[in-house]
């Protein structure tokens, strides 16, 4: 228990003051711009959208720029303008399938209708440090376009590309997912009950912190909670975005959105129906953010442990658990609060120790052995 | 969907998506002769951005996102809508005030001319110039024979 405690005042304007020289460093260095974050820190950008659950680079740039690059401090700021802004209406669900891809792999096919485009990756990078970006020139070319490569005039409404998992569906050999028109629950306006459904788990392992999550998904793979998965397909690029505003009545493309999507391929089960399938887990997120759909995928498939009649023992599968630590906005408020005056709870807990331990002492001297 | 809804929701899109400073020096000319009335000033707030489970089951909330809603009258009496992502009240106005216009005969052919056609154009060549990019990291893997028998 902490309790108030007043004064301070000059003290605490003076922190901020110096937290200000600190976050501007040293003057003659540039200051960095909030374009230039959004421009060139666009991955940071993306998990502070992301797990701040706003998508607007501009808002998370400012909060990267006034977080000194503090990225769990950005998302707490940007969680906290959130709640400034009234909610209009909800959009229609995205349709991921007409995507305008920017990258897109699948580690279960190597041929596979729409083909596998790498996209800006790190992979196959050999992450040696780049000296050549020390000395702040300009960037190498990109590679120029080859000339065999010829790409029909952009639509605005991309054509499909084909989903791998649903290519195993059409044989009956992936466990399908359905749409029974149920509206979702929103985490955000109802606290989570358990066991709770699977748009709230989802809405919530899309603003869980990356690194837990990753580490969950990780000891998956290490054998708590083993799933047996692949990397179906993982794909980015930009969705547009309708809604349906009531005065219209038809639906409106406000803008776009661009996501990364992790579909799992994960081991097979007996079914109801008596028959063998694979199945599935499911991440998502704003912007480029393969490692945290990765590790989302993975989580969502641990929590279905139970659908599956697998033995929830692992920490992953256990829903409670995953979804009540995976927000570091709460983690962090919680931890932090250790550095409020526990003066009081403090004294108590000194008086009772020292108590137990005048009590031992009294107890020694009665009985010498 | 009649055809006057999806001519509509056509250009609503391609205003929607315009870069905001193209937008307002391509209408500006155009509209400097009509006037009017605001019905519902620009506003900030959110939109909850939904998904579905799978890519393709059932629905859940992905996040949110800032969007921009403004509503106008022309002086011919129509009523225009805009609803953009993001948080410029400029840019939100403005796709109001030509979605009033747009529904009326006088404006209509003059505006796609003057400003959706070259948006549009605008928007396709910076696609296809991000289709080229990425198109060049199109790839073929191909498995090795192990040697095994």
């Amino acid at each position: 228990m902490y309790v108030a405690v007043k004064g301070g005042e000059r003290a605490i304007a003076a922190a901020h003051t110096l937290l200000a020289k600190r976050r501007r460093g040293a003057p003659e260095t540039p200051e960095i711009g909030v374009a230039q974050i959004d421009q060139q820190l666009a991955l940071a950008v993306d998990r502070v959208m992301t797990e701040g659950s706003v998508y607007d680079r501009e808002l998370a740039a400012l909060a990267i720029k006034q977080a000194a690059g503090d990225l769990v401090e950005a998302i707490f700021l940007l969680r906290a303008y959130r709640t400034t802004l009234p909610r209009f209406t909800s959009s229609e669900p995205i349709d991921t399938t007409h995507m305008h891809i920017e990258r897109r792999i699948s580690a279960t096919y190597k041929d596979l209708p729409g083909g596998q485009v790498l996209g800006p990756t790190f992979d196959y990078t050999h992450r040696l440090l780049d000296f050549s970006l020390l000395a702040e020139g300009e960037p190498a070319a990109p590679a120029p376009p080859s000339e065999t490569v010829d790409t029909a005039p952009a639509a605005s409404q991309p054509p499909p590309t084909p989903r791998v998992l649903e290519l195993l569906e059409r044989e009956g050999l992936m466990i399908g997912e359905h749409d029974r028109g149920d509206e979702p629950t929103d985490i955000t306006q109802d606290p989570p009950t358990y066991p709770c459904d699977r748009s709230a788990r989802l809405q919530a392992l899309v603003r869980g912190d990356e690194g837990f999550l990753l580490a969950l998904g990780y000891s998956t793979q290490r054998g708590y909670g083993r799933n047996h998965p692949f990397a179906g397909e993982i794909r980015i690029g930009e969705v547009e975005v309708e809604i349906v505003p009531e005065e219209l009545g038809f639906p409106i493309t406000i803008g776009t959105l661009q996501v990364t999507e992790c579909e799992t391929v994960n081991g097979f089960t007996r079914h109801d129906d008596g028959e063998v399938r694979f199945t599935r887990g499911y991440g998502l997120g704003l912007g480029q953010c393969e490692r945290k759909a990765m590790a989302m995928a993975l989580v969502d498939r641990a929590l279905q442990a139970e659908d599956h009649g697998e033995t929830a023992v692992s920490p992953a599968q256990q829903e409670e658990f995953v979804l009540s630590h995976c927000d570091n906005v709460e983690a962090a408020g919680f931890v932090s609060h250790l550095k409020l005056p526990h003066y009081v709870d403090f004294q108590s807990e000194l008086e009772l120790l020292r108590r137990i331990r005048a009590a031992a002492d009294s107890a020694g001297e009665e009985d010498p052995a | 969907m009649t055809p006057d809804i999806a001519r509509r929701r056509h250009w609503m899109s391609v205003l929607a998506q315009a870069p905001t400073d193209t937008l307002l020096q391509l209408s500006e000319p155009a509209i400097a002769d009509a006037e009017f009335e605001l019905i519902r000033a620009p506003e900030i707030g959110l939109v909850q951005v939904r998904a579905r489970a799978g890519g393709t089951g059932a629905a859940f909330n992905l996040g949110d996102m800032t969007l921009t809603r403004c509503v106008v009258r022309s002086h011919f009496g129509t009523t225009g809508h805009g609803q953009v992502a993001g948080r410029s009240k400029p840019h939100a106005l403005r796709a109001a005030q030509l979605d009033a216009l747009l529904q009326t005969p006088q404006f209509d052919a003059h505006l796609h001319q003057r400003v959706i056609e070259p948006l549009e154009r605008q928007r396709q060549r910076a696609r296809h110039t991000e289709q080229r990019d990425v198109e060049t990291t199109r790839v073929d893997f191909f498995t090795l024979v192990r040697g095994e028998d």
